[in-house]
């Protein structure tokens, strides 16, 4: 594992993405593009209020609109379909609506433009109530229920971790500070926006094209709305088109997706949802605001001795994934730099907000921005220069943290290092101008959230030489394809080109539990080297028989076949595979592969080798601050990472680049504005996402410690490069002008006023 | 209210009978099934629908087909030649990193044609500003201005 990267043929290359020539012409199909014969157009009916009781709902008028096939009230829903791991959530809402991105109807109609007018017609009477939209206010005993059959808005959730002694770790400090952070809801933005198209055939099996980044257990839970529909022993496929990004945001099964099985069966057509971009942004979930309230310490030279963390989460009106970030939190709580006493209790609280869910980081930044942020704090009361200061406590490698986490290779002193440098070069101080930096730790070898955090795939091999992968994971335009194809043609001797990555289809692929945790190249990488291996060892034992020689000797390279330094002993792989099998007796050249990482689950306090390896950076931000208009601007930005290795540098660099401007909107400028639970910025002009006019120039250097449990030494990279973008601008911001601000985003607004307040 | 219109889609002229309301992407995407031109707003936001109407980029969505009459309207799937081979930005961006989930894609190459066809040496600040209706949530951007870069002085032909 220990190769250098100019001793790999393909691993380490730039090859560009295998599938954007198609996308470059046009030619990529999306939800938004696939048409079948029959097929209807669904669309769904929103809640008017945050928070209300469903009196009557009148459908006689849009049923009777000429070109609807079906309308489809709460009331015809089994009261069985619930979605989301809480099970809280039935995909139409039948009495009560505890948000305004409840659904309330769905309608099945001949066009786009029909469904919309037969929403008009639906005649809905509520009666309003009092809802509750402030996670703190929430939790206090007076506070209207959101679900009134629960006795609390407080999640039963055991998110709490108390390792080492905390009071005792604050006793012993020489410096402790403590303050609360928050940060609020962003959402993804993801291109293309939502769809799904669902159809049955004859015999009621089902087909769902749809927008996932989990194929294998969106398939478990359509299954069990077929279940609850009456329908057993049927077949689910679910198929997911090229999609236009995900970010986290497909981790979960949604509405539009059982709205669309419903009304497609109920129709017996198939029926196409995809979203508008104004639904896009109201009905589609954002990442876990919170609330968090942090002290640390650390004695006379600097050295942490505690970290405290008591954290609200606003849930929303129904539980998704995000209920579950704090499981990710705990990771840079417990581990990131060295500190022995760690507690943390994380609350997740419904409200009658819209609900949150996965993005990109899964609660890692808003852990990291909160510690960070701090870390800086309490360097500047131990007198000790912030850098300085996080390299004292820094992870080293091979060691073991409070959550008994098993640190591998651990690159953060090389990043510190670097950073460092860049920060540290250029010229004097200017006024409005300063720097800061924020580090992170990452799941980089898969994450066990599920009891399984495997993938399959299996491989096959044609007469000319070309491999056919079919693989669990999932490209969502990250760029599995290329990782699983960079490595099977590194380990076979061929070309990326040779490659054909067949992904996210139940009926071909084996399975995974989806895109989520920086895992792809790690996981789906390592499935991929494995069945790669399994057919060379195959294409070497039926070598060694051709060869006269033993099977080990024999090597791959070039598309050949071959012993070393005997140039007789040596054929085209294309050749070979054909004589493997025209002839008697011959033989297929085929394998199959699962991987399952060497992690673990959480055990009852939640220590547990979570992942195989560990992913690590650091950020450093020069910004300069207006201090007549408090608006901010990036200069320039480095993010360094320990990647183990890049598999491909080309798309590494383009998830970091990603990943830290999405991090600047969430420091800067984004957020889903709710007022009283309505989104009141549904659409890119009043969404401020970072545009090629507001880009950065970024630096992403890349540290290659070649992990051994990785695929030729890789760990994840995905979410890694907008985790800890926020505390590095905030720390920034507070070198450049002298203010903290401890909520995000960091807009000219709060800039201005800390800065009034400041100079009196 | 329908209309008969003629115009040139692609080097092709052709004429086409359409209803009044439509826009270019509805013409574009549902009714010839170009589905290159994509849509992500339906609002003139994000510039994924972007096309080339007489030079001029423009977005498809909020652009009435009735007002292509007598005009010249290019996009993306007028770029490549019939031979298959890509044009020199198509390819700068696949060989560049400029594409990841591609839904942006077709856009911004429309948007970096009419750029450069206007203005073969654009420097990085005015690929910025041209760039700038065209919204990408993956890269970051810099890919897609190296990309940009890679051709420059090349955009104007169109072979």
């Amino acid at each position: 594992m220990s190769k250098k990267n100019s001793e790999f043929s393909v691993v380490g290359k730039r090859i560009p993405k295998l599938d954007a020539a198609q996308k470059a012409m046009g030619r990529a199909e999306y939800i938004q593009d696939i048409k079948v014969p029959g097929m209807l157009y669904g669309r769904i009916l929103y809640s008017k209020y945050a928070s209300a009781k469903i009196i009557k709902i009148d459908i006689s008028k849009a049923v009777a609109l000429p070109g609807v096939h079906t309308v489809l009230p709460g009331e015809d829903v089994p009261e069985k379909m619930k979605m989301g791991f809480y099970k809280d959530n039935p995909p139409i809402k039948k009495d009560k609506v505890c948000s305004f991105r409840d659904e309330v109807a769905a309608v099945a109609a001949i066009n786009p433009e029909i469904a919309k007018k037969a929403l008009d017609l639906i005649e809905i009477e509520y009666e309003e109530q009092i809802g509750i939209f402030d996670p703190e206010k929430a939790m206090e005993k007076d506070a209207p229920l959101v679900h009134e059959h629960t006795k609390s808005n407080v999640l039963k959730l055991p998110w709490n971790i108390h390792y080492g002694d905390v009071d005792k770790g604050e006793k012993e400090s020489a410096f402790v500070v403590e303050d609360r952070f928050t940060t609020t809801g962003v959402t993804h933005c993801c291109m293309g926006t939502s769809g799904a198209l669902a159809l049955f055939d004859a015999t009621e099996n089902l087909t769902v094209y749809t927008n996932t980044q989990i194929p294998s257990l969106a398939q478990k839970d359509f299954l069990e709305t077929l279940k609850v529909l009456g329908l057993k022993n049927k077949r689910v496929r679910v198929i997911k088109p090229i999609i236009g990004g995900g970010f986290g945001s497909k981790l979960d099964t949604y509405a539009y997706e059982h709205v669309a099985i419903l009304l497609a069966y109920k129709c017996r057509k198939p029926v196409k949802i995809v979203f508008d971009r104004v639904e896009e942004f109201k009905a589609t979930s954002t990442r876990q605001p919170t609330v968090t309230y942090i002290k640390q310490g650390c004695d006379k030279n600097g050295k942490l001795t505690f970290r405290d963390i008591r954290m609200v989460l606003d849930n929303g009106a129904y539980t998704s994934w995000g209920a579950t970030t704090p499981t990710v939190m705990m990771m840079p709580i417990s581990s990131l730099y060295r500190v022995k006493n760690v507690r943390y209790d994380a609350k997740c609280v419904y409200t009658n907000n819209t609900y949150s869910q996965a993005m990109r980081g899964y609660g890692n930044p808003q852990a990291t921005f909160a510690i960070e942020s701090n870390i800086d704090m309490l360097a500047e009361e131990a007198g000790i220069d912030p850098i300085e200061f996080r390299r004292i406590n820094q992870n080293v490698p091979n060691e073991t943290t409070p959550q008994d986490f098993k640190i591998t290779t651990c690159g953060l002193a090389e990043c510190i290092n670097e950073v460092e440098k860049e920060l540290k070069s250029g010229t004097a101080k200017e006024k409005g101008v300063g720097v800061g930096m924020a580090s992170l730790i990452h799941v980089g070898g898969g994450a066990r959230i599920y009891k399984s955090d495997g993938c399959g795939a299996i491989l096959k091999m044609d007469d000319y030489g070309k491999v056919d992968i079919f693989t669990g994971g999932t490209d969502m335009g990250q760029g599995m394809d290329n990782i699983t194809a960079q490595i099977v043609a590194e380990e076979l001797g061929l070309s990326a080109e040779d490659i054909n990555v067949v992904h996210t289809d139940t009926d071909i692929c084996p399975w995974d539990v989806g895109a989520h945790a920086s895992r792809s190249t790690f996981v789906a990488g390592n499935a991929a080297l494995g069945a790669a291996k399994k057919v060379k060892q195959k294409i070497q034992e039926f070598a060694s028989k051709f060869f006269d020689v033993p099977a080990k000797e024999i090597q791959f390279k070039d598309k050949l076949v071959f012993v070393p330094g005997d140039q007789e002993k040596s054929m085209p792989i294309d050749k070979l595979l054909r004589k493997a099998h025209f002839s008697q007796n011959g033989t297929m050249l085929m394998a199959d592969y699962f991987y399952d990482p060497d992690n673990e689950s959480f055990r009852k306090d939640f220590k547990c080798n979570l992942s195989a390896t560990y992913t690590f950076g650091v950020h450093g931000v020069k910004v300069k601050v207006d201090e007549e208009t408090g608006k901010v601007e990036v200069l320039d930005y480095i993010a360094a990472h320990d990647v183990g290795q890049a598999i491909n540098p080309l798309l590494l660099e383009g998830q970091v680049y990603g990943g830290v401007l999405m991090g600047l909107g969430y420091a800067l400028t984004e957020e889903v504005v709710q007022k009283n639970g309505e989104n009141m910025n549904a659409n890119f002009r009043d969404y401020k996402l970072f545009t090629a006019k507001d880009a950065v120039n970024i630096k992403a250097p890349v540290f290659e410690t070649a992990d051994e449990a990785g695929p030729f030494g890789a760990k994840g990279i995905g979410e890694p490069g907008c985790v800890p973008t926020a505390p590095a601008v905030a720390n920034a911001v507070y070198d450049a002008v002298g203010v903290r601000i401890k909520d995000l985003p960091i807009t000219p607004e709060k800039v201005l006023a800390a800065l009034k307040e400041k100079n009196g | 209210m329908t209309t008969n219109i003629s115009f040139i889609l692609n080097g092709v002229e052709l004429s086409y009978e359409i209803k009044d309301h439509w826009t270019l992407s509805h013409l574009l995407r549902e009714e010839m099934g170009l589905i290159g031109t994509k849509e992500g707003c339906g609002n003139g936001e994000c510039g994924a629908c972007t096309v080339i109407v007489d030079k001029l980029a423009v977005n498809s969505c909020l652009y009435l087909a009735i007002e292509v009459e007598g005009k010249t309207v290019e996009t993306i799937e007028g770029l490549s030649s019939t031979e298959g081979s890509l044009h020199p930005i198509q390819q700068s961006f696949v060989d560049n990193g400029g594409i990841q989930c591609g839904f942006c894609s077709p856009g911004m190459i429309m948007s970096s044609k009419a750029l450069l066809d206007e203005n073969p040496d654009a420097d990085r600040e005015e690929i910025k500003h041209a760039l700038a209706g065209n919204i990408c949530r993956c890269t970051g951007y810099i890919q897609i201005f190296e990309s940009v870069e890679a051709v420059k002085g090349m955009g104007g032909q169109n072979e």
